[in-house]
């Protein structure tokens, strides 16, 4: 790890130091990118909108159809605008909840889907739609309950004296991945066999099944997520730097432990029962942020939130487009761009 | 201002300390000196409210150390102990600022303060880390990155430190800069420090107290003269030593003297 100095070389952003003010500008700086984002995704589809019209009805905040048929303003708000907002709400809880546990497992390689918690929701969410499939309510509230046992797991098991090492925290991943998957496997034969083709997309991560009644719900643990971890960022910041450390500076790492346990699984399990797992959004989103603005949390949470958002509305819009009419999940997107970056970030360790 | 009753921590059924009791006075460096597993980095643990004691009392300024909640320790008692292994980029700079978070109104949100910068600056002074302020730690030799883990402890101010080991990987240029700098701290700054070490002779030119611990208990307490003399150390030592006086100093020096050699 140690290199000389000469042969590093350091962005200009690590070496200042961070402040409230870079950190603002660098959120609204990211919260226009995902702004422009969102409606220029919502033009983009397999269904042409003349352009000028959808621009009018969606500054009009849908009020006004501006001289869009039924048809092509239902496409844009009924169809679209809920998918992006999903895709959105997914990306800031992975990548958010990423950042999380990079933090608390002290490792830039830490992710909910490589450590088996995104299928810890999954299971969860399975139970609730094969027991309880008329009530949706249940499926995050047990996609909670799966994503948190998972991330208890992954904790005990990756855990060393000196912190996650790679290595401990790959094979604990594999460990609960696998064991998780295979009970995927006993509750998927216990569903319909039409049902299972869905299934498999939604496995893989797919947007297009988007639940008119969980968004909000989505939405807003996503919102209240990030702002949680956010609050926490500088007991984050020691926390990273090794348990007994932030213990020595202050930091009650008990309970600051607890809460990006509980925050962490909320928001992988919410976006888990909407969308299914998406992957790689918690390794690639934070990774960009660290890379561009140091490794400061207070700087790096808010802007992986922000970040994943906009990562998931593009690679969702592909997903969708690129085979139009035909659809991809957005997870096999996601992991197209975030296995080699994993290979990358394992080779640099 | 950190006194030490009679103190016993067992880990399960193994007794790590047993019945110690020392005090850490202004501007005094005690030393814990002993075998390996004596329980030294257990009891400076266990001053630090980490580890959990099954007899005895530790007191803060005076009171019971379990009526501080976790950050008024902090500002208190300062830690440097061998540094954990760091996998994500931070500057030497937000390093040595992890040292004022006891400070901060907020227990996870908020900005350092003016103060809190003047300070970072000063402790970069004063451990001559000014010009690395703005490398990466990961970059630093062995020699700075120790110097900048001291530098945080001191950006604490707090009164009291306990040093683990500090010299262990540093030559011997950089162990007697360490020893300096916290030196200073307790003659300047009347700050009490306890420092946990193999290097006896370190301890005897450093030292105004030495604690000669063996099997969990304390064998021996007192100035560096009456604790460093060969019956006490080949006691606990089991192994032949010479003590003579240091020529410059004319404090006790500690030499082994290995069988094959005689």
């Amino acid at each position: 790890m140690i290199g000389t100095a000469s042969e590093i070389v350091v962005s200009p952003a690590q070496h200042n130091r961070v402040t409230l003010r870079r950190t603002l500008i660098s959120c609204a700086v990211l919260a226009a990118a995902l702004l422009s984002a969102i409606v220029l995704m919502s033009l983009l589809g397999s269904e042409q909108l003349p352009a000028r019209a959808s621009l009018c009805a969606l500054a009009s905040f849908g009020t006004s159809t501006c001289g869009l048929t039924q048809d092509q303003f239902d496409i844009l708000f009924q169809i679209r605008l809920p998918r992006i907002f999903l895709a959105a709400a997914v990306g800031g809880s992975l990548a958010t909840a990423g950042a999380g546990y990079q933090a608390l497992l002290r490792n830039p390689l830490a992710e909910p889907y490589l450590l088996g918690i995104s299928n810890g929701a999954a299971v969860g969410t399975m139970i609730a739609l094969v027991f309880f499939g008329a009530m949706e309510w249940t499926r995050p509230i047990l996609a909670f309950t799966g994503a948190l046992a998972a991330t208890l797991a992954v904790y005990r098991l990756a855990r060393g004296r000196a912190g996650a090492t790679p290595e401990r925290l790959i094979l604990a991943g594999v460990i609960v991945t696998t064991f998780l998957s295979s009970v995927i496997v006993f509750v998927t034969v216990l569903m319909d066999a039409t049902r299972i083709r869905s299934f498999t997309f939604w496995l893989l991560g797919d947007l297009s099944g988007t639940s008119k009644a969980l968004l909000p719900v989505t939405i807003t643990i996503t919102i209240v997520g990030a702002l949680a971890l956010t609050l926490h960022a500088r007991s984050l910041n020691l926390l990273m730097l090794g348990e007994r450390d932030a213990f020595d500076l202050g930091v009650e790492v008990g309970r600051v432990r607890i809460v990006v346990f509980v925050v962490a699984s909320l928001l992988v399990g919410s976006s888990v029962a909407a969308s299914g797992s998406v992957g790689y959004v918690g390794l690639v989103v934070p990774h960009l942020a660290r890379l561009s603005l140091g490794s400061d949390n207070r700087i790096s949470i808010p802007a992986a939130s922000l970040g994943g958002a906009l990562f998931v509305i593009v690679a969702d819009t592909v997903a969708r487009t690129v085979i139009a009419p035909r659809e991809l999940p957005v997870g096999a997107i996601t992991a197209l761009i975030g296995a080699p970056l994993f290979i990358y970030l394992l080779r640099r360790s | 201002m950190l006194e030490a009753r009679d103190l016993t921590v067992s880990y399960d059924d193994r007794i790590a300390v047993s019945d110690v009791s020392l005090s850490l006075n202004t501007s005094e460096i005690t030393a814990i000196i002993g075998p390996n597993g004596a329980g030294k980095s257990t009891l400076l643990r266990t001053l630090n409210g980490q580890l959990s004691r099954s007899a005895g009392t530790v007191l803060l300024d005076g009171e019971p150390i379990e009526r501080f909640n976790r950050r008024s320790i902090s500002r208190r008692i300062a830690v440097v102990a061998q540094e954990a292994e760091l996998r994500f980029p931070v500057t030497v700079l937000e390093f040595v600022l992890g040292g004022r978070f006891a400070w901060a109104t907020h227990s996870g949100w908020g900005w350092e303060t003016e103060r809190d910068l003047h300070v970072a600056e000063s402790v970069l002074r004063e451990t001559q880390l000014t010009d690395l302020s703005a490398r990466l730690m990961n970059e630093l030799s062995g020699g700075e990155r120790q110097r900048a883990l001291m530098a945080r402890a001191l950006a604490t101010e707090a009164p009291i430190l306990l040093l683990d080991e500090p010299t262990a990987n540093l030559d011997l240029s950089h162990q007697a800069t360490l020893l300096r700098l916290v030196r200073t701290r307790c003659d300047q700054h009347r700050a009490a420090a306890l420092v946990v070490t193999h290097d006896i002779n370190l301890a005897a030119e450093f030292a105004d107290n030495i604690l000669l611990m063996k099997h969990g208990r304390t064998v021996h307490s007192g100035r560096p003269e009456a604790v460093l003399r060969p019956e006490i150390l080949q006691d606990v030592f089991e192994i032949r030593v010479l003590v003579d006086a240091h020529p410059v100093t004319g404090g006790p020096r500690v030499t082994p003297v290995h069988e094959k050699l005689i």
